[in-house]
């Protein structure tokens, strides 16, 4: 059994307003995200091989920093394509090629902009694929979540102990992955927002595990604040 | 990388902060495995330090006995996932004569300075001890049983040769591992510990004899004793070895207290007694507590007996548990570091 992550860094950024990088290239403390986001990975134990998925202009200026900050490493940068889910399927499919498919190999997908992921969330996720073929890293709902289909009436307001926020990494049984991936439709492929939707829409069970507030998504400038604002240097209290 | 530390900011109250680890040419990350509560952390925990103490060294990660694994090493001598025990004593010189847990520039983890409630601990190559034979489970116990190798390395320095009958004063933590270091260290003196729980020092089963405080025979003597009591009963204890002790013998003090402790100098006087203090540990008795344990799996099985609980912690929730608990328990409560 090989457990692989797949780190998608294939935004560009359009959220965080006029910056010159995509935000996961973006420092924070002193050194970019994505770097911080990879350290979290290279540092457990259980994990065979990391690769990147980036777009396809930025693989040169990430192959650079990781070996700028990153002395040893497992870490592969392969082309993301245009869209998560390209670069989530091209990710699973270099692994595929380069380095082969078992039945019970794994893949951990986790954002390029979530540095706060924790070894008690990815070990979880490991763990619970013992049991599931596709696992999702959740934080409880505080908010009310409330739908409006056509974005300006409530339509409904789902029972809050119910609704849970989907964070990363999620985790799956990358044969399987790959399989009810080839299988979904085009236009099933157009409204996938979640790569725990491919299992869903085939109605697969997805089991949850439970992530932390502060396994947040720096995707806007205020994003980025609150994290820099959080993370202290040692003996900096 | 971004650490998560597990601070004290109040008593008993527990927040994560995340610090950006610079990964360092001479410094290894380990990833604690296990982690004992030890009185001291109890003593911040709980408030029981005073105000001032507090607000000087909060916040702060507490826990300064903890084994892991080895996750990075930049010079690769230590291959990813070796066990370790980490030491917390972090000397900032050297000195010819004086011990490095006994030098006043030396930082200790959890006494002002971050322990290791952490989700990584990034630390020098030489404040690590690598073992191999032993359970995370007993390594754990490593801190203990070295503050305990220091103690038995001053003994031998300074006491005299008469060492046929040695009494250990507490029947707590330190008070057992003490005097199962003296049991395995002189297998053919009378080993005799004194407390005040029948139920604890019946765990004592390879000591020649326990005695309840109040029920010691007039007639017995030691030669010399090992105090392993600390805090409020540190007089008494103190005070009923000078009474039994042979003179010119020797008292190991090891137990820690927060008050001055008025003892019976004028006999320590007329019997020629030695008061040694003993505090803290260094790399040398880390290595000697490792190869005590790593020594022998009767010595290992004694140690188990000695872990009263072990509670798997995953948040703060989980700490706050073990902390709680670990004020019932009769021994060590230790915590299996799933964070």
């Amino acid at each position: 059994m090989k457990k692989y992550v797949l780190i998608l860094a294939g935004g560009t950024g359009k959220r965080m307003g006029k910056t010159k990088m995509p935000k996961q290239f973006l420092e924070l403390g002193d050194k970019p995200i994505f770097i911080h986001t990879l350290e979290q990975f290279l540092l457990n134990e259980n994990i065979d091989n990391i690769i990147l998925c980036c777009h396809k202009n930025w693989i040169s200026h990430a192959i650079n920093t990781i070996d700028k900050y990153i002395h040893k490493n497992n870490i592969t940068v392969v082309d993301g394509g245009d869209t998560r889910n390209d670069s989530m399927i091209n990710g699973c499919n270099y692994i595929k090629e380069n380095f082969g498919l078992n039945d019970d190999d794994i893949v951990i997908v986790h954002d390029a902009v979530r540095p706060f992921v924790s070894q008690r969330i990815i070990n979880s996720n490991i763990e619970m694929t013992k049991q599931y073929v596709a696992v999702d890293t959740v934080i409880p709902a505080t908010d009310t979540i409330v739908k409006s289909e056509d974005n300006k009436i409530i339509s409904e307001i789902p029972v809050r102990n119910q609704m849970y926020q989907g964070q990363t990494p999620q985790t799956f049984n990358l044969k399987k992955l790959i399989e009810l991936y080839d299988e979904l439709t085009e236009e099933e492929k157009a409204i996938l927002t979640d790569s725990c939707k491919i299992f869903v829409l085939k109605n697969q069970p997805v089991a949850l595990v439970e992530g932390e507030i502060f396994n947040m998504k720096i995707t806007s400038l205020h994003d980025f604040k609150i994290a820099n604002a959080i993370l202290e240097l040692r003996g900096e209290k | 990388m971004i650490n998560q530390s597990y601070r004290l900011i109040d008593p008993k109250q527990i927040r994560v902060d995340f610090i950006d680890e610079k990964l360092e040419k001479d410094e290894l990350i380990v990833k604690p495995e296990y982690l004992s509560i030890c009185a001291a952390d109890q003593r911040y925990y709980t408030g029981s330090r005073g105000e001032e103490v507090m607000n000087k060294k909060l916040p702060m990660a507490l826990i300064h006995e903890a084994v892991g694994r080895v996750v990075y090493d930049p010079y690769g001598k230590f291959p990813k996932g070796t066990k370790v025990v980490m030491i917390p004593n972090t000397p900032k010189e050297k000195d010819k004569v004086i011990k490095e847990n006994y030098l006043r520039s030396s930082l200790f983890r959890a006494s002002g300075i971050d322990g290791f409630m952490q989700e990584f601990v990034k630390i020098k190559t030489d404040r690590v001890v690598e073992y191999k034979k032993a359970s995370p489970r007993i390594a754990v116990l490593a801190e203990l049983i070295s503050v305990g190798m220091n103690a038995l390395e001053h003994f031998e320095q300074y006491s005299n040769p008469n060492k046929m009958t040695l009494g250990v004063w507490g029947c707590g933590n330190v008070g057992y591992i003490m005097a199962l270091i003296l049991r395995h260290h002189f297998p053919n003196a009378h080993i005799y510990v004194f407390g005040t729980t029948k139920e604890k020092l019946n765990y004592f089963s390879f000591a020649d004899g326990v005695y309840l405080i109040n029920e010691i025979p007039d007639n017995l003597r030691i030669d010399h004793a090992f105090e392993c009591v600390g805090g409020r009963g540190s007089e008494n204890a103190i005070n009923q070895i000078i009474d039994y002790i042979n003179p010119m013998g020797t008292i190991a003090l090891m137990g820690v207290s927060e008050h001055n402790v008025p003892i019976n100098t004028r006999m320590v006087l007329e019997k020629g007694l030695t008061l040694i203090g003993n505090s803290r540990s260094g790399r040398e008795d880390f290595e000697a507590a490792v190869s005590f344990f790593e020594s022998s799996e009767d010595i290992r099985n004694y140690l188990e007996r000695i872990i009263s609980e072990e509670i798997v912690v995953k948040n703060i929730n989980d700490i706050h548990q073990a902390f709680e608990n670990d004020i019932n328990n009769n021994f060590k409560t230790i915590m299996k570091w799933e964070i």
